[in-house]
């Protein structure tokens, strides 16, 4: 478990490329940032193209056929700067969101940005507690599959991954949540089945308060563990495997060093490479398994907001909840990238 | 290779028995995946039962007007996967959900890989600015979250058969094109494609005669593993409601039981046949489309 954050693993995989840190290391951070830069412009595009262009008749879905007159049409489009050709919307729609105005939203009558803030906290909650679960368990069991291939490990842990890589993980947390959450024959129920707080808590700050969050998070958590975990653990697996033939592992066990020194220090290092890729691309799946199991557990997040925006429809909610959500991945990308190019001076090329 | 000894074959008579040849040697190498064939026969299963819908089970009984059942009752002689809120028979709605979970994979599936595999094999084959944009256009959806995405979508859309496949099939491609330009990369630089060039073969010939042929069996292995999300995004789009109302799919089901709180009342057989249905196809598809890659890349052959 403790590979992934040996701090031993990063100190050494400096020294190679130390010397030629200086120079490298700056262009690869230009040309990182200024394709997330790209990403985040594409994805404003394809935003604005989804909301406003895609629709047609904007007055009308916006409106949802409450507009009758021709004056109320015409009203709501100067609202909405309809009444302004493609390019300068866009350019308008750049400007707000820049400055952090993403629309009214329908239902709430409140700024979607707000709401946004609002939400926040939960989903950051669930899903980084998730993820650096899911990260530690899954790179463990990829591991010792890989490395002890063919044992009975490897084929349960395999067979448990695809299984578990197969499931929507929202259908895993209805199973969990009838099974440990309402119980059943005999069972009595343990977790709660949705929410965040009891009803009964005054201070959520509290001790009682955050033993009672956790409480409510545990079984949210435990589902979205799995669902990421059966990847991770995959990918960690196949990309051990691939460094299994390698000369350099033959020369490590020659020069005498025992197996747990062979598989940690030299093949699970050059495996650790594609599968943090993998990981940081896989960010935006993350964020799928959040909306799911929010709207599931009630988890009153960004992910529940937006599935409750679907019913309305409320386009606003939708835009806004799409941009935070895509600029989370580009930043988390962006980051993952940077610091992979650090610790790794071979992706720098 | 004896076989082909025999003199006379026209060069079109010789490129398929060849053809058949490779078809046989790839079909022994994945017998011996036993998980490969094991995902066969669980979706030849499958298959059959959405083929053989009509026969099994009445479309009548998919009529919330002729439903006659109990509401939500459990399962009995009559109904052996018992009712759900309508009082339908449940084992009825998953037959004919089968079909309507097969057609959306599949039908995304072939949207997905015709972009996929025309955005790869340009973006791999060109160079220039063709090249370059197409590369970062696959690049920059790759970042963009699937779900949202294919949330907004299909709201602006609104609900039907029809636009949850080009939802999943617009939305999917990426991971696809990636896959095949780099296949392309490798291709393009073999000795084969440079004499094509040499004798004068212009690029969409190349492109068309050498290099796709080359790239399709990874298309084809891509295909299978696709097919599994397409299924899975299917049923979650369905469970939140962005699913054809008029159509029973697994993922319909499985949202009608949650509304109706099947999960609570401990209706259990709402709610774990569809899920159990939706894991073993997927199953079925990611192991094939596994076996597949294992047998038809060379790379990951060497590894066994």
């Amino acid at each position: 478990m403790s590979l992934v954050a040996d701090p031993g693993l990063v100190a050494d995989s400096e020294e190679p490329g130390a010397r030629s840190r200086g120079r490298g290391y700056g262009s690869y951070v230009v040309a990182k940032v200024l394709g997330s830069v790209g990403s985040l412009l594409f994805m404003l595009l394809v935003n604005f193209f989804l909301f406003r262009v895609l629709p047609g008749n904007a007055a009308q879905t916006l409106g949802r056929g409450r507009l009758n007159t021709p004056a109320q049409v015409a009203a709501f489009n100067k609202a909405y700067g309809l009444n302004h050709s493609v390019l300068d919307q866009f350019w308008i729609f750049l400007k707000s969101t820049a400055h952090g105005d993403l629309g009214l939203s329908v239902k709430y009558r409140l700024p979607v940005s707000q709401l946004i803030v609002d939400r926040l906290w939960p989903t950051l909650l669930l899903v980084g507690v998730s993820t650096i679960l899911s990260t530690l368990i899954g790179v463990y069991l990829g591991i010792r599959g890989a490395w002890n291939r063919g044992s009975v490990f490897d084929k349960v842990s395999t067979g448990t991954s695809l299984t578990l890589y197969a499931m929507p993980e929202w259908w895993l947390g209805l199973m969990l949540i009838a099974g440990l959450g309402v119980g059943f024959a005999f069972v009595p129920g343990l977790f709660p089945t949705g929410g965040l707080h009891s009803p009964d808590i005054v201070d959520t700050n509290s001790v009682h308060g955050i033993l009672d969050t956790i409480w409510h998070l545990t079984l949210p958590v435990i589902t979205l563990t799995l669902a990421y975990l059966a990847e991770y653990s995959l990918i960690m697996r196949s990309s051990l495997l691939d460094e299994l033939g390698e000369d350099y592992l033959q020369t490590a066990r020659a020069k005498g060093l025992r197996d747990v020194v062979v598989r940690n220090r030299h093949a699970v290092r050059n495996a650790l490479l594609p599968t943090t890729t993998v990981i940081a691309l896989n960010i935006g799946f993350v964020v799928s398994g959040a909306i799911t199991i929010e709207t599931v557990f009630s988890i009153p997040g960004l992910g529940q907001l937006s599935t409750e925006a679907i019913s309305t429809p409320d386009f606003a909610v939708l835009q806004g909840t799409f941009l935070v959500a895509s600029a989370g991945v580009i930043g988390a990308n962006l980051i993952a990238n940077l610091i992979y190019g650090w610790l790794d001076p071979r992706v720098r090329t | 290779m004896t076989d082909l000894a025999a003199p006379r074959l026209s060069a079109r008579h010789l490129a398929r028995q060849r053809r058949l040849a490779s078809y046989r040697r790839t079909w022994r190498a994945f017998r011996r995946h036993r998980s490969g064939v094991a995902g066969l026969a669980i979706l030849l299963v499958f298959v059959l039962v959405a083929l053989a819908a009509p026969l099994l089970a009445s479309s009548d009984g998919l009529d919330v007007t002729l439903a006659n059942g109990p509401v939500l009752g459990a399962p009995s002689s009559h109904y052996w996967l018992g009712t759900d809120d309508n009082g339908r028979s449940v084992l009825t709605l998953l037959i004919w959900g089968s079909r309507i979970s097969l057609l959306v994979g599949l039908s995304a599936t072939v949207i997905s890989m015709v972009i996929g595999t025309l955005m790869g094999l340009v973006s791999g084959y060109f160079g220039g600015w063709i090249g370059r944009i197409t590369f970062r256009v696959t690049e920059w959806m790759l970042v963009i979250p699937f779900l949202p995405l294919a949330i907004g979508l299909a709201t602006v859309l609104g609900p039907g058969l029809f636009n949850i496949i080009i939802v999943i099939g617009v939305t999917s491609w990426p991971s696809t094109a990636l896959l095949i330009r780099s296949q392309t990369l490798s291709i393009k630089e073999r000795a084969y494609v440079e004499r094509a060039e040499a004798i004068g073969g212009g690029r969409w010939h190349q492109m068309g005669r050498h290099v796709l042929p080359n790239v399709m069996p990874m298309v084809f292995a891509n295909t299978t593993l696709t097919v599994a999300g397409a299924i899975l995004t299917e049923t979650t789009l369905s469970f939140l409601g962005l699913g054809d109302p008029t159509r029973t799919s697994w993922g319909s089901m499985l949202d009608s039981a949650y509304q109706v709180g099947a999960i609570t009342t401990g209706s259990w057989w709402f709610v774990i046949p569809p899920g159990i249905c939706v894991v073993l196809v997927v199953l079925a598809f990611t192991l094939i489309g596994q076996a597949l890659e294992e047998v038809l890349n060379p790379r990951l052959r060497a590894r066994r």
